[in-house]
């Protein structure tokens, strides 16, 4: 049975989730819990959706209490990644609230003995005409919400919104400022433990002996776990499990390990590996004369999350029953892979969320928690917590892909672009758990009865790809082919980091497209302009065109530059533009950004997504790669991964293009391929030279200008 | 284990404590402070800075031995719901934040340099934080609030 095409659609986590009183329930005090099944990770999204659901309610977004998402009781809503927490959650919870609304209104009508239409809502007190009320909390006795959602709710239109467009300050910031315990790493569970994970340094090695004499003498120490190669401690206090870590790893002897790539020859590697080849797209017009073609290729390395906190979980057996305390983007994923690994109905295991750091990505999280789970088993009954140290985190956790990508741009007599052929080499971008019969957690392939390591895959296209993410043109060229070729070998442990391939294929295009409005001497937002049909993509590039004075005066030892994309080519509209200064080595001074996410929920929390994501890219850019040598990770602190600092940091000034009438979209990996370009373009125009592979350094800024003069 | 003793949020506390342990270690392990954050143990990110004796410093690589007898304040001490510090305010205000873990670290970097320099410039500011490092890329924010801060407990 399908519906008709015509019928109105529920937003997808209604169609796994349906159920009205999964989302929302009016608890005693005048209080609304707001279950969703997306998680914070520092986007401030539990905030955007607190203000959905006020507006549907009609109540004070301050009677909302957000619940943090559990496999015990919330909603399902897979991952939350990829930009669509207010894409899915935020559509969900529009579409539910609006619903309990109208149920309300009708037992509300039946109890005042007034028509529906008649009556208004404020604040959750319901009244009409004869100075009639009651309230969402007395009649919720009467109003079951163990229904599941219709499509004939109906939200508020647009213009009668008073939460959403607004900037309302998020929930979760008080307790950060004044040190109220908010992450899972301060949370006091009565009778934790504590356990470290024994790992190598040499990547890929196998743990061939143990000595567990000297470790067992340590003060506090509870009992070493040995699982094949997997090997951790547990004991009364941090400070104990660090010091029998400690004299464990001296008594550990290892196997050599696989050999890892040469690190300042990636693009080598990526084009030398066994592959699987997809054809992203093409378009094919009336052969045109080329009458040259350009080939360039782009590289970008491994980027390390690299979070300020390291990974950490807790865990807590009763019987053949465990609860797991994480910072998992995805509950249940992570429940998935647990039960695989654990041999157990997945009944038998609660996962519950808790604050980490910021995550940007498919990080250490999900390895953690398993990590906490093994080790718990020895902590007798009591609740264990495991936290990641600095060089495990650096090194252990999957990286985002380092790529190669080449693109051929066929151009007639007058530079104008006939034909274009993109090509990507990379491993895959996403190996989460949860999404394959077998577990993509680290310490499965430790266990005795290891799981093979999962090579890591690409989403398809239809949910934005991966390593080809952002790489069909939003431009008007007359032709082209798109070619993604995913590694078949994985020596460098890779998976999901912000935006996938879209940083390094959006770098690509952006640049060739402004090399070539050089050779052609137009300008290079005229020319972009001149190949899009978007309005709203024309809009954003004007727009943040006007805002940085575009083109302001040439300027020695000054350079400005400009990159757009459309973020996964159907979500948030992003141009940027850079000023650089420098002669060998560069700063990035200012970046001017104009955003288009259709309705801004709350407009300062788009701004601060892109601000961050801006400030993140400029690190990558300026400053980040994962560097390793032929047998190990050497990239393991934070004085041998540099990220961005203070002084360095470029102003940030956004523009947010506020259309409220068009559904919204997630804004947290709209900037870092447009301000990846910028940089670069900004580069050429300030020095003459083209950097075609990240990150921009002084060497290399030095390198090109050698070859050029 | 020797015992040490030193004033911490105002109140004079005695602990035992091997002279080499980290006064991380102490707070959040023994003492129940949870707002230095641990990140990477060796006095480079600043998650875990204090104030001692009004300066901002590291507590994950500061050995006790080191901190006897002296004035030790965390973010606790600086201010309370009720009577939050200027810069509490200023980063609500701001909204100064993404994922919040660095800032309990930041906000004792900044409140030292108000201490010893209350009109900072921009640049100082940035200069006083470069040693806390931030990845979700709310530095703007943060600077714009210390200056914040810093004008209002001047008037």
């Amino acid at each position: 049975m399908s519906a008709p095409p015509t019928a109105p659609k529920l937003p997808v986590s209604l169609i796994t989730n349906p159920r009205l009183s999964s989302w929302v329930r009016f608890t005693g005090e005048g209080r609304v819990a707001i279950s969703p099944g997306k998680v914070e990770i520092g986007q401030g999204i539990v905030t955007a959706l607190a203000q959905i659901a006020a507006d549907e309610l009609d109540v004070e977004i301050g009677r909302i209490e957000m619940i943090r998402a559990s496999t015990a009781a919330s909603p399902n809503e897979g991952v939350t990644s990829g930009s669509l927490s207010i894409q899915q959650s935020g559509r969900a919870l529009r579409h539910v609230c609006a619903e309990v609304r109208q149920r309300f209104l009708a037992a509300a009508s039946d109890r005042l003995g007034v028509d529906a239409s008649l009556l208004d809502v404020d604040d959750g007190t319901i009244s009409g005409p004869g100075n009639v009320r009651t309230s969402y909390w007395e009649l919720a006795g009467d109003v079951s919400l163990d229904h599941d959602a219709t499509t004939s709710s109906v939200a508020k239109p647009a213009a009668t919104r008073r939460v959403t467009g607004h900037s309302i300050q998020r929930v979760d910031i008080p307790d950060k400022v004044l040190a109220r315990p908010r992450f899972i790493h301060d949370r006091a569970l009565p009778g934790l433990v504590h356990g470290r994970v024994l790992r190598p340094d040499i990547s890929g090695a196998r743990l061939i002996a143990l000595d567990e004499a000297a470790a067992r003498a340590v003060s506090g120490l509870i009992v070493i776990v040995r699982d094949g190669t997997f090997a951790g401690v547990v004991a009364d206090s941090e400070a104990a499990a660090e010091t029998a870590l400690k004299v464990l790893r001296k008594d550990a002897t290892w196997s050599t390990g696989e050999p890892l790539p040469d690190e300042n020859d990636l693009a080598s590697f990526l084009r030398n590996q066994p592959v699987e080849t997809v054809i992203i797209d093409s378009r094919t017009a009336a052969a045109a004369d080329a009458s040259r073609t350009l080939r360039r290729q782009y590289t970008r390395p491994y980027i390390a999350h690299a979070s300020i906190a390291p990974s950490c979980a807790m865990a807590l057996w009763e019987g053949d029953h465990v609860h797991v305390w994480t910072h998992s983007q995805g509950v249940y994923l992570l429940r998935a892979d647990l039960a695989i690994v654990l041999k157990l109905p997945v009944e038998n295991i609660v996962v519950e969320h808790m604050e980490g750091a910021g995550c940007y990505g498919h990080n250490a999280a999900d390895d953690v928690a398993l990590d906490a789970v093994l080790l718990a088993k020895g902590a007798g009954g009591r609740p264990l917590r495991v936290q990641w140290s600095r060089h495990d985190e650096m090194s252990h956790a999957p990286f985002g892909a380092a790529m190669a990508i080449e693109i051929e741009a066929d151009l007639d007599a007058g530079n104008e672009i006939v034909g274009w052929r993109h090509t990507i080499w990379s491993n895959g971008h996403a190996a989460r758990p949860g999404r394959a019969a077998q577990p993509a957690l680290l310490a499965a392939s430790e266990i005795a009865n290891p799981y093979p390591r999962m090579i890591s895959t690409n989403p398809p296209a239809a949910n934005g790809g991966g390593g080809d993410r952002n790489s069909v043109p939003l431009y008007d060229f007359p032709a082209w082919t798109i070619t993604s070729h995913r590694l078949l070998t994985m020596p460098v442990r890779t998976s999901a980091l912000r935006t996938l391939g879209a940083q390094g294929n959006v770098f690509a295009t952006e640049s060739l497209l402004d090399e070539i409005a050089a050779l052609r001497g137009e300008d290079p937002i005229a020319f972009r302009l001149r190949h899009l049909r978007d309005e709203r993509a024309r809009d954003v590039i004007s727009a943040a065109a006007r805002r940085a004075g575009w083109k302001p005066e040439k300027r020695s030892g000054i350079g400005h530059g400009v990159g757009f994309a459309r973020y996964k080519n159907t979500g948030a509209y992003c141009a940027a533009i850079a000023e650089i200064e420098g002669t060998d080595d560069i700063r990035v001074r200012r970046l001017t950004l104009a955003v288009d996410v259709g309705e801004a929920i709350n407009p300062d929390g788009v701004i601060n997504q892109i601000e961050g994501g801006a400030i993140q890219a400029t690190s990558w850019v300026l400053k980040e790669r994962v560097r390793f040598d032929r047998t190990r990770i050497t990239s393991t602190s934070w004085t041998d991964y540099p990220i961005l600092t203070f002084s360095e940091v470029p102003a940030v000034d956004v523009e947010v293009i506020q259309r409220p009438e068009i559904e919204p979209v997630g804004a947290g990996e709209a900037a870092h391929g447009p301000v990846t370009a910028a940089i670069a373009n900004a580069v050429h125009d300030c020095l003459g030279v083209r950097i075609r592979d990240l990150p921009i350094t002084r060497d290399k800024i030095i390198a090109a200008m050698e070859l050029a003069s | 284990m020797p015992t040490i003793q030193f004033k911490l949020n105002g109140a004079a506390v005695s602990v035992d404590a091997e002279p080499d342990q980290p006064l991380l270690d102490v707070l959040r392990g023994r003492l129940g402070i949870t707002s230095p954050h641990f990140g990477c143990g060796a006095g480079e990110c600043g998650a875990c800075h204090v104030m001692v004796d009004g300066r901002a410093i590291a507590s994950c690589d500061m050995p006790m031995w080191s901190v006897a007898e002296k004035d030790v304040v965390t973010l606790e001490g600086i201010g309370t719901a009720g009577q939050p510090h200027p810069l509490q305010r200023a980063f609500i205000t701001e909204q100064a934040m993404q994922c919040g873990y660095c800032v309990s670290g930041i906000l004792i970097s900044a409140a030292a340099l108000l201490r010893r320099n209350p009109s900072p410039s921009e640049a100082e500011v940035r200069t006083a934080l470069d040693r806390n490092l931030c990845r979700c890329g709310s530095h703007n924010r943060m600077v714009r609030a210390v200056l914040r801060a810093a004008s209002e407990m001047a008037t």
